[in-house]
């Protein structure tokens, strides 16, 4: 209580200065009151979304703005969420370390049940024959068939056409019946037409928009039909889109919730704040905000936070190239045949040293709180693909770590800061530009210098760092750094694909335009060797197994530092009940079943 | 007894003062009699003296992390209290203090040596005025936070490997913000400049042959020095909210690196949980500018002998 007379008093005094007449003055009175302005604007935008509420409708608030309701068009998570509400496909990701539940599928095909071929080269869906669109036309094989030819058009650049890039064709075996054949054997099948990114569109409204006539279909693509619980009665793109419930929608008595409003923009403590403090909003997304913030605004019991751990992993990709800013373009970063390893991080020791000083529950409890775990695997989910060799991360060992630069002859010099040979362990160390990567970033700076690495810090706008741009030196494909630090995922439940990334083909640089996934520039035989084998395992448990060792041999050889598995993060409404809320695929997956108590 | 002997020559000095003032001495009694104007030097004074002095003598590293004292409040052992990291704001606020204070003098010697100089020229030599003046609108133009950008892409690794980081980074910041605002001091010097090569003394002396060099540096530029002092002090002002813009805007200095608009930008996200750690840094920022254009203002009004007999 003193503390806030006292700062009470601290206010009336500047308030004194203020008022004490000059230019100065008047414009700082300005600013304010086109401050006020604006937020008296944005009370009234949310005072406008909740007179038409009443228990039945939903109000979610996502802080990116949906900007089209086509996922094959989409810009980003916001867009695939916000149409999942329309649109579905034949198998979804379960909550539950993201098992496969069928959805438009009456069953997942399998080997046993005779859905999956033996040459593993086609598989057959049988779908649920009581779907019907929201125009009261019914489901067929023909849709998913049409979803194919949309999807994998060239002129098109459809936004998921990877999902069928080995897909030879499609074809409806009878009206309730489809077979996706492979132009190889495919190991793990599932890929086309399961989870959000890949859901079946109807073949009447979009027969006429097949490859470059799809950007110019506004209709179809703000207002798509659909088989899921809600359908388009308002879209303003950027801004809000009201659904109202599908009368033809599969389940009786489903959904529970007659209109959704779906609100974006903004960012994410005001959306956090939204649903845990004020309570305007049902349902908030993606609330990446400091464990301590999040915890205070949870204290007015008006909502919950909610968790669902992917595979999303925080972790530092270690430079094996030598990145000196004198190299010059032609040189700096790039792998060239190994000629241009980078100076102290080619050492293994110093690589495993910098993964040892770092204390990742420290940072969880910094940075993260619930919302998530110490991680020392690249493959973090689902639980079979999880090695349990790296476990000794988890503890932080500056001893260890120094005794290994110590035996390794990097001696400390006068400031503290190890050498060898004349080169100082001097490190640049970069990230994007976000609250909780600058605090993670102070830290390990902190636990590095314990061990005599010297670290300068630098942040980059995200824009910039995840951006594509190939004249900027900030992106993360580029690195021009020593270390960086970023989350990276894989698509669905299946790592076979992205355990592909650290080959040495994937290197980035002019050639691919830096558009290529082996970030750290790695480069082994022995791992491009793993994965070959990998590509020609049939059986599943050998896949798993050898799947876990290049994992491990990711994570041994230091190239990427895992630090934090991260869950997604989203609240809701105390009195919403029925979510689930899923890591892997869409979080509005079972929107039908959420109610109100 | 001494003392009364220096208090009587004092006394002495200051009748003898008021009978014939020098016009410094009409300045200062004009500037003490200025309330606002001695409130700002002390605030100002007293920020400069605690940003140079302080850490000296108060025991916390800006940087040093102690996890076991996270988001405290005010106490006697951590005045303003810690961070999310336990770092101790008060050291940081120190610290922020001696980049924004060493930032805002830099660019302003900066940008004034520049604008007086431009200004002077394009005022005297009749040729120069077109191309000068056009320049200067040219920079009035351009857009200061996308070059900001743009520079610190092109500049940033050249600069930090000669300089090293922080030092790099430093001169850029002054760099930009110095050729960024110097057009206004170069408007009103040259405008003056073109008042005062009208007036007889200055015909007199071309009359006798004095070179333009001599003219401008021995009979122009004393006779504008009021404006370019005024302007100099809300210069420092100016410098201080840029960088803490950039800083804010999460550019310029690496976050460890503590500057005042880092710290309010880092706070903003725990006003609810610990309002200090944006209270103070925000205090030091508005409470600086504030002092500083008091005395600015304060400063014209004594200069200006029309100001100062009203």
């Amino acid at each position: 209580m003193r503390k806030h007379i006292y700062l009470i008093g601290l206010f009336l005094v500047t308030s004194l200065l203020f008022s004490c007449g000059s230019p100065q003055d008047s414009e700082i009175a300005t600013v304010s009151s086109t401050d006020r302005n604006n937020t008296m604007e944005s009370t009234e935008n949310l005072e406008s979304v909740e007179l038409n509420g009443d228990s039945r409708t939903l109000k979610i608030l996502y802080w990116q703005a949906p900007s089209i309701l086509n996922p094959y068009l989409s810009s980003g998570t916001k867009d695939i969420e916000s149409s999942s509400l329309i649109v579905e496909p034949l198998a979804r990701y379960d909550s539950v370390d993201g098992e496969m539940v069928p959805w438009l599928a009456s069953t997942i095909p399998t080997m046993a049940n005779g859905g999956l071929a033996s040459d593993y080269r086609s598989i057959t869906w049988n779908l649920r024959t009581d779907v019907i669109w929201s125009d009261g036309t019914s489901f067929t094989a023909a849709d998913v068939v049409f979803t194919w030819m949309y999807c994998s058009n060239e002129e098109f650049g459809c936004v998921s056409s990877n999902a069928f890039k080995d897909v030879a064709q499609v074809v409806a075996v009878d009206t309730h019946t489809v077979r996706v054949e492979f132009t190889k054997p495919m190991y793990f099948p599932y890929g086309p037409f399961v989870g959000s990114l890949t859901p079946i569109i109807q073949k009447e409204q979009f027969k006429d928009c097949l490859g470059a006539a799809a950007q110019a279909c506004t209709e179809q693509n703000f207002n798509p039909v659909g088989t899921g619980p809600f359908m388009v009665e308002d879209f303003k793109a950027n801004d809000v889109i009201t659904f109202i419930a599908n009368p033809n929608y599969r389940e009786e008595g489903k959904p529970y919730f007659q209109k959704v409003i779906f609100k974006g923009g903004g960012e994410a403590s005001s959306a956090a704040r939204a649903v845990l403090e004020t309570g305007e909003f049902d349902y908030a997304w993606n609330l990446q905000v400091e464990p301590e913030v999040l915890e205070g605004m949870q204290d007015t019991g008006k909502g919950e936070l909610l968790t669902g751990f992917g595979s999303n992993v925080e972790r530092i990709m270690v430079n094996q190239t030598n990145n000196d800013s004198s190299l010059g373009r032609e040189k700096r970063s790039l792998y060239l045949d190994g000629t241009n390893p980078h100076p102290f991080l080619s050492d293994l020791n110093v690589r495993r040293a910098l993964s040892l000083a770092i204390d990742r529950s420290i940072l969880v409890e910094v940075g993260y709180g619930d919302t998530g775990r110490p991680m020392c695997n690249v493959i973090p989910a689902p639980s079979k693909f999880v090695s349990d060799n790296n476990e000794e991360c988890k503890t932080q060992n500056i001893e260890e770590a120094n005794r290994l630069l110590d035996e390794a002859g990097w001696v400390r010099g006068r400031d503290g800061v190890r050498a060898k040979d004349g080169i100082r362990l001097s490190m640049l160390y970069q990230t994007s530009t976000n609250s909780v990567r600058q605090d993670t970033q102070a830290l390990v700076k902190e636990w590095w210098s314990q061990i005599g690495v010297e670290t300068e810090l630098r942040h980059i706008d995200g824009a910039v760092f995840f951006g594509s741009d190939q004249g900027s030196p900030d992106t993360l494909g580029k690195f021009y750094a020593d270390v960086q630090m970023y989350t990276n995922n894989f698509e669905g439940i299946d790592p076979s694909e992205y355990v592909e990334s650290w080959v040495c083909e994937e290197v980035p640089g002019p050639h691919n335009d830096w558009n290529a996934s082996n970030i750290p520039r790695g480069c082994s035989a022995d791992f491009d060797a793993l994965v070959e084998q990998l590509e020609v395992t049939e059986e599943s448990q050998d896949r798993i197994e050898t799947i876990k060792q290049i994992n491990d041999f990711v994570v041994q050889n230091y190239w990427e530092i895992p630090l934090i598995w991260r869950a997604r993060v989203s609240a809701k409404s105390v009195s919403l009940k029925g979510v689930k809320m899923n890591g892997w695929d869409s979080e509005l997956w079972n929107v039908a079943d959420w109610y109100r108590e | 007894m001494a003392l009364k002997g220096q208090q009587a020559q004092y006394q002495q000095a200051l009748l003898n003062a008021q009978e014939h003032p020098s016009p410094w001495m009409i300045v200062w009694i004009a500037l003490r009699n200025h309330k606002g104007a001695l409130v700002g030097a002390g605030v100002f004074g007293f920020i400069t003296f605690a940003v140079l002095v302080g850490p000296l003598f108060y025991p916390y590293d800006p940087a040093a992390i102690d996890l076991t004292v996270r988001n405290q409040g005010m106490s006697w052992v951590h005045w303003f209290g810690t961070d999310n990291l336990g770092r101790d704001t008060l050291a940081r606020i120190l610290s922020g203090g001696r980049v924004a204070l060493s930032v805002g003098f830099t660019a302003m010697v900066l940008s004034l040596v520049l604008g007086t100089a431009i200004g002077l020229l394009a005022g005297y030599y009749k040729r120069l005025d077109g191309p000068l003046m056009r320049f200067t609108d040219f920079f009035l133009a351009l857009p200061l936070l996308p070059l900001l950008l743009v520079i610190i892409v092109f500049f940033r690794d050249t600069l930090s490997s000669t300089f090293g980081q922080n030092m790099g980074i430093f001169l850029l910041v002054v760099v930009i913000i110095g050729i960024t605002s110097w057009m206004q001091i170069a408007r009103i010097v040259r405008s003056e400049t073109l008042a005062l090569k009208e007036r007889e003394f200055v015909k007199a002396a071309v009359s006798v042959g004095t070179s333009g060099r001599h003219i401008v540096i021995n009979h122009i530029l004393p006779n504008i020095l009021s404006p370019i002092m005024v302007s100099a002090t809300l210069g420092i002002a100016n410098a201080i909210i840029t960088e803490s813009t950039l800083s804010f805007l999460g550019l310029g200095f690496p976050s460890d690196f503590p500057t005042w608009g880092r710290l309010l930008f880092d706070g903003s996200n725990y006003i609810q949980i610990n309002v200090e750690r944006v209270i103070w840094p925000g205090l030091a920022i508005s409470l600086t500018v504030l002092s500083i254009n008091y005395m600015g203002d304060a400063l014209r009004d004594a200069i200006d002998p029309r100001v100062r007999n009203k």
